[in-house]
Order: structure tokens, then C-alpha cells, then sequence
């Protein structure tokens, strides 16, 4: 038994089908988001379970990792995010290209977790606007897939001016990302 | 061109039509940045290399400092457990138990045989999982992905396993100072018993995938050796040690958990170079398998916890009924148990090594100063001379096959 | 199985170094000695050479503060084991925190590199000789030594968390 993606909303007709742009776009992207493991630490692990053939995540359309930023379309930033990594971290999403959306997996990228310590970041949207905060330490293999679902969601549902927006410029200059 | 001598303390890896002595050409810098694929945790290498040539490493490390030790001195006891969970999170219930050895060390308690032996068998399962990963990610360096796929599997049924005794999957804070929180269920037996019936057979057939497979073979071989003294000097401990040829195992050195009960061999390998790794490690299992059907078989009858009521929480039915033990759980909950005060060193054997928990205590209820051992931070200074003068590529199986896993390299 | 015990250890101990140590005692079972920091080089190159001895393989280094004892606040613990005679020691160096000095161990053992480095960085105990003394685990612009009791544990300048509810 196949299951086939909800049609959006259209007129049909005899061999022809009319939508929005917005989401017939959104409906290509959703399912086919090519994930960035940020992986560092025992998150990744889970992630790596979650790669796996149990927990399948390529049945979601994110068969190919990009570890390359230009790549990808999706940070999962998964683990404990040092001080120290914080750049890095910076650095990798502005090398990501437009459209892009933040995952947050595990309680330390989402808010520093348990490690409320000197050299730890509590949290990354502090450093980076974050999509989807999953919870857990680590979360099982079924929230991630949540996760990506939810992000499937926003991506589903996005309109394509939402980057060219004076509202999402103004997000990310509060972060202090350069827009071109 | 300047003509550039490469110095390397180990013998240089021989390759056809390139001379030993001295190379000219323009050396490049490159970054094995902290987030790249094939360094399986968050640790960066700045390589200077002539061509595919390493002529020299450094490595830095702290991209994931999250300062346990300072962590450990405002946490109570029991509450150390979940820290520990994430130093070596492959094989965290090794590092919970070690740490809860540690304490009942400091105490003076003895534990009934029967926790020993449930306590060996979590530990030996950790151990498996850990050099399930370690192996299946050397094939995935070479190329080699099926058995990562086939193996996290198996993994995945000692998850099962898990969460049968405490209800996580990965940090597993397993265990209770004075025993286990409740006995082994008879779910937990069977499916013990149903794995090890059919994870023999399929170990099997990741290991034809591999050990014996000329491409693995000529990839691996002669990939970042280093010779026993060297080792020794450098505080290696664990598989990567045995591969270099010294058969120093803490769980026969100095027994801890009535370890001296089973018999099992210590694989050990002679050139110290990526290939003896792996097989180290593969023969590991089998003999962490072989520890499992003793411990099994000879399971004592008895209790599950031992008799220290300070420390181990009262059954929920007496602390409704009677006041000691209200009083006693009461304690323990807040942090407020009788620690004495003292200096302990105690270690387990890791899956990575000699793990160890220096443990100084004030009578406090947090540690004064709680120190770990962590192996993969001692053993990883001596990368650098492990790949100088080798190829790129054996630089990253060389890494690999190390098993550095970031949360002990930086704790 | 133990080829060599405490007493033994201690008896032989005693007569090489004699006055060197200042205090011993046994805790669970592992000797602990305290020696000096400017003979702690020596003390554990001729451990690490003897013929009887063999202690030749460095378990640990780690730093420690005790604010309370002035003069010694500082220490620094070092961790031997004996492969062939399986046994272990541990040997400590106090040291006063106006004048954070000890000299390095790497001549002797090589894995005391990046343990003193560690120790540098918590503690800020400069170890003479050591051929890259730098930060290890944090970041090299921090300018204090993080596990020295007189600092905490938090993030002293973030201004976002509210101790209201949760006193600190």
C-alpha cells in the first residue's frame, strides 16, 4: 500500500491541475529536504540510530546527507553546542543558501540543556534563528521524525516571499546575519 | 620548491615510487575542521600536507567542553550518574556503573554477588555496542556502509535491552548506589537469550564483509602504527594498547565486579596499526559474548541491592508506613546522604580504555573534587606522530578506528 | 594479584627517598605520598627507572585548590601504576597560589603533554619546561582558570536567567 502527499488545494480538470505556486513548491521542497547533520555529540548518536533501518529517515525524502552547507537545505544542529562552537556554527549557516530551515535537536542546542556551565551555549537561538526546537536527551528516534514532519509542515505552508520580507530581513539582524 | 625533510618517529608507511627520505614540493594547510564528515565527533586537525602527504598535525580539542568536573562538584552523588552518562555515550551504562563503584568504594559497601554478575552483563553489552560502532564506522571510512546498516540493527535490539532495565535508550544512568533499582525482568531475559542466540551468526557476516576482504585489507594495513613503548608512554590504554601488543586489561589487572569469576582471553595484536584495531576489537566482542553466557548461566539467586539504607531508597510501601524510611528517602532524594570524607581512585575498564573516577570527598554532599581518567583525551596526543608521513587517507581510519569520541576527549 | 604490596612498596619508598616524603597514608588501598615540587621530576624518573619498581606508566595528572590551606593551596596529584608489578601510587605536590609553579613532567612520561595542559587551564598551575603551554578545553581568550573554587559554575555575564526562583 502506497501512500502518495496530500494534493493541495486546486481546480481540476480533465488532465490538468491548478494550484498556487506557493504550494506546489512548498509541496517539491517539503519532500525532498536534504539534511545537514550538525552532529556533536550523544544526540548524534541517536541521530545516526535514527539514519538507521529501524527508524528509517530517508523514507522522509532526506536520503542524502549534505555535510557540504551549500547543499543542504536542513541544519539539524544535534548536541551540545560549546562557547567555542559557536562561530563554527555561525559560520556553517551562512554558507547555507535560501530557503533555509534550523532544527534544533536535543535539550542542549534547544536551551543548553543540562550543562548550565561556563563554556556551554545555552542554547543556539541565541546565536541563530532555530524552526523546530525537538526536546530530549537524548529524544528517541520518533521525535526526530516529528521534528522533520513539523518541519515538512512549515515548509509546506512557507510563501515564497517570505525571504525577501522586511519582517525576516529584520529577524536576521537581530541575530546580526548579513543580508545581501 | 623548497625540499622539506618529513621526520617521523614510526616507520613510514612504504608506498611504490615515493622515496622515504625527502620530499620537495609546496606544502598546503588544511583544515579537518571541527564539523566534517569523517571526524566522527567535534575535534579539529590542522594538517600541513605536500600532496596526499601529512607533514604534520595538530590537533585542538574543547569544541565541546561542558565542564563536568566543575559540574560534579555542585551535584549530589546520584546525580553524577546522568553526568557520566555523556563522557563515552556509546557505552554510557560502563561509565555509570564505574562512577557508582567509585562511590560505594569511598563507602565500604560490598554488594551481593548477584548485583556483580547483572552489573557485568549491562557492562559487557555496553562494550559490544560501543565496538559495534567503533568497527562499523572504519568500514564506513573505507567505503564500506553495509555493515553500518546491518549492524546498528543489532544495535538497536541492545536498546531493547535498556530500556527493559532502566527506560532509556542511550544515557542510560543505569544503576543505583548500593545496586540496581529493580531486578531484571523475565522480558529482559528473553530477550537476552533470544539475542544471543542469533547475534553470533550475524557478527559472522559483518565479519566476512570485512576482515578478509582484500580492498578493507590494503586500506587498513600498515594505516597508523605505533609501536608498544610508545604507546606505553603515552598512556594508551584499552583496545588501541592490545593492538600494539601490551595485554593490559583492568578487568584482570585489578577485578572489580567480581570480574575474576569468568574466563575469557585478552585479544591482543602486534603492529598497533589500524588493522589490529579493528580485529581487536572484533574478537572483543566475541569474548564480551562469551562473558555474557557465564555471567548468565551462573546467575546467583539473591537480592538485587545491597544492605545501605543511607544510600539505596526504601521500597515506596515502607516510606508511606513507616518513618525511617520516610526519613531516609527523604535524604537521599535531596542530596543529603553520609558521605564520608576521603580520596578514592578507582577504574573500570572502558570500552575505550582505563577509565578512571579520582574522587576526592569533604563529607560533603557534593565531591570537593571529582577528577575522570577519560582514555580517549590521553590517547589522542599522540595522533599527530601516528600520521605523520602518511597518506590522507589512512589519516582519517587512523582517526576512526582510535575511537575518539568527542564527549571523553573534551568531559 | 598484586606482585608487590603497600608495605613493601612503602618500606622501599622510605629508604630512597627518607625525608623527601612529608606525610603518607593508604587510602582504599592505593599509597599516597607528598613530596615536594622541585624533586617530584626526579622522584618519579627514578620510580619510572627502577629496576624493582618499574612504574612506568603514567595513569593521571590532575590539578586541585584548597583555598584553605595558605601557603599550599595549589596541588597537583599525579597517579603511577606498575604494569608488571601491578601496583599503584599516587603521589601529591602542594604549592602556594602566589607562586603557581611546578616543574613539567613531560621529559619523563609523554602523556603528561596534554594533561598539564588541562591542568594549566583549570587551575592555572604554569608548568616549567613544558613545550606548549596553552589553553586545551576552553577558549583561548578566556581569561581566568574556570575550577579554581573562588569562581562559579554558571556563566557570570548573562543577564537573561532570572535567580528570583532559583537561588544560586
Amino acid at each position: 500500500m502506497v501512500n502518495i502527499a496530500e494534493q493541495p488545494e486546486g481546480f481540476e480538470g480533465q488532465g490538468f491541475f491548478a494550484t498556487k505556486l506557493d504550494s506546489a513548491i512548498g509541496l517539491a521542497r517539503s519532500y525532498s529536504l536534504w539534511p545537514l547533520p550538525f552532529a556533536t555529540s550523544c544526540c548524534g548518536i541517536e541521530f545516526m540510530a535514527t539514519m538507521g533501518a529501524n527508524y528509517d529517515l530517508a523514507r522522509f525524502g532526506s536520503e542524502r546527507l549534505s555535510f557540504s552547507p551549500r547543499q543542504a537545505d536542513l541544519l539539524m544542529v544535534m548536541g551540545t553546542i560549546a562557547k567555542k562552537m559557536g562561530p563554527v556554527l555561525k559560520q556553517v549557516y551562512d554558507q547555507m543558501a535560501e530557503p533555509k530551515w534550523v532544527m534544533s535537536v536535543g535539550a542542549c542546542a534547544c536551551s543548553g540543556g543540562i550543562f548550565d556551565t561556563y563554556s556551554v551555549l545555552q542554547g543556539i537561538d541565541t546565536i541563530i534563528p532555530v524552526d523546530v526546537y525537538v526536546p530530549g536527551c537524548p529524544p528517541r528516534p520518533e521525535q526526530i521524525i516529528d521534528g522533520l514532519i513539523k518541519i515538512q509542515e512549515l515548509v509546506q505552508n512557507e510563501s515564497l516571499r517570505r525571504r525577501n520580507s522586511d519582517e525576516y530581513k529584520k529577524m536576521l539582524e537581530s541575530y546580526h546575519i548579513e543580508t545581501l | 620548491m623548497s625540499e622539506i625533510e618529513v621526520k617521523s618517529a614510526v616507520p613510514m608507511t612504504p608506498y611504490v615510487g615515493m622515496s622515504n627520505e625527502t620530499i620537495d614540493g609546496e606544502i598546503a594547510t588544511l583544515n579537518l575542521g571541527p564539523t566534517h564528515p569523517a571526524t566522527h565527533g567535534i575535534f579539529q586537525n590542522v594538517m600541513k600536507v605536500d600532496g596526499e602527504r601529512i607533514i604534520s598535525s595538530e590537533p585542538t580539542i574543547g569544541y565541546i567542553h561542558r565542564a563536568f568536573e566543575k559540574l560534579a562538584e555542585r551535584r549530589p552523588f546520584n546525580q553524577i550518574t546522568t553526568i557520566t552518562d555523556r563522557l563515552n555515550y556509546c557505552s554510557s551504562p560502563i561509565n555509570n556503573l564505574g562512577w557508582i563503584m567509585t562511590v560505594e568504594k569511598l563507602i565500604g559497601a560490598e554488594m551481593p554477588k548477584r548485583v556483580d554478575y547483572m552489573r557485568v552483563i549491562i557492562m559487557e553489552l555496553a562494550r559490544i555496542a560501543d565496538h559495534l560502532v567503533c568497527n562499523t564506522v572504519i568500514g564506513v571510512d573505507t567505503g564500506a556502509l553495509t555493515g553500518f546498516t546491518y549492524m546498528f540493527q543489532e544495535r538497536e535490539k541492545i536498546y531493547e535491552m535498556y530500556e527493559e532495565v532502566c527506560g532509556a535508550r542511550l544515557t542510560t544512568n543505569i544503576g543505583r548506589i548500593g545496586g540496581f533499582e529493580r531486578d531484571f525482568s523475565p522480558a529482559f531475559i528473553t530477550k537476552l537469550k533470544a539475542w544471543l542466540k542469533e547475534f553470533p551468526a550475524k557478527f559472522d557476516e559483518f565479519d566476512r564483509l570485512l576482515t578478509r576482504n582484500r580492498i578493507f585489507m590494503d586500506r587498513v594495513i600498515k594505516a597508523g602504527p605505533i609501536t608498544a613503548e610508545k604507546a606505553l608512554g603515552y598512556g594508551f590504554t584499552g583496545p588501541n594498547l592490545r593492538a600494539a601488543g601490551v595485554d593490559f586489561d583492568v578487568r584482570v589487572m585489578n577485578p572489580y565486579c567480581s570480574y575474576q569469576d569468568f574466563e575469557f582471553d585478552i585479544p591482543v595484536g602486534q603492529d598497533g596499526d589500524t588493522y589490529d584495531r579493528f580485529i581487536v576489537r572484533q574478537e572483543e566482542i566475541r569474548q564480551s559474548l562469551r562473558i555474557i553466557h557465564q555471567a548468565l548461566d551462573n546467575m546467583p539467586a539473591g537480592n538485587y541491592f545491597a544492605d545501605v539504607p543511607d544510600f539505596y531508597l526504601p521500597p515506596k510501601a515502607e516510606v508511606y508506613s513507616s518513618m525511617e524510611a520516610l526519613i531516609y528517602h527523604f535524604k537521599i532524594v535531596m542530596g543529603e546522604t553520609p558521605i564520608p570524607a576521603g580520596e578514592v581512585y578507582h577504574s573500570v575498564e572502558g570500552a575505550n580504555g582505563e577509565l578512571g573516577f579520582y574522587l576526592v570527598s569533604d563529607g560533603g554532599r557534593t565531591p570537593y573534587r571529582l577528577h575522570f581518567r577519560r582514555p580517549c583525551f590521553i590517547y589522542y596526543q599522540a595522533y599527530p606522530e601516528m600520521v605523520v608521513g602518511s597518506m590522507l587517507s589512512d589519516a582519517i581510519l587512523t582517526m576512526s578506528s582510535m575511537n575518539v569520541i568527542a564527549g571523553e576527549l573534551d568531559a | 594479584m598484586a606482585y608487590l604490596n603497600n608495605t613493601e612498596l612503602l618500606a622501599h619508598l622510605s629508604q630512597s627517598l627518607g625525608e623527601k616524603i612529608l606525610n603518607q597514608e593508604d587510602t582504599f588501598g592505593m599509597l599516597c605520598i607528598e613530596v615536594n615540587r622541585n624533586e617530584i621530576v626526579d622522584i618519579i624518573s627514578n620510580l619510572k627507572s627502577d629496576e624493582n619498581l618499574k612504574m612506568q606508566f603514567l595513569t593521571d595528572l590532575c590539578g586541585i585548590h584548597y583555598p584553605d590551606n595558605k601557603g599550599k593551596e595549589l596541588g597537583v596529584v599525579y597517579h603511577l601504576h606498575s604494569l608488571e608489578n601491578n601496583i599503584r601510587l599516587r603521589l601529591k605536590t602542594f604549592f602556594s597560589i602566589e607562586d603557581p609553579t611546578c616543574p613539567t613532567l613531560t621529559s619523563v612520561f609523554d602523556a603528561a603533554n596534554w594533561m598539564e595542559r588541562e591542568t594549566f587551564d583549570f587551575y592555572g598551575i604554569q608548568f616549567q619546561g613544558h613545550p606548549d603551554l596553552r589553553r586545551i578545553l576552553n577558549m583561548d581568550s578566556m581569561d581566568y582558570h574556570p575550577m579554581r573554587k573562588e569562581y562559579a559554575l554558571e556563566d557570570e555575564t548573562r543577564t537573561d536567567k532570572s535567580d528570583k526562583f532559583f537561588g544560586r
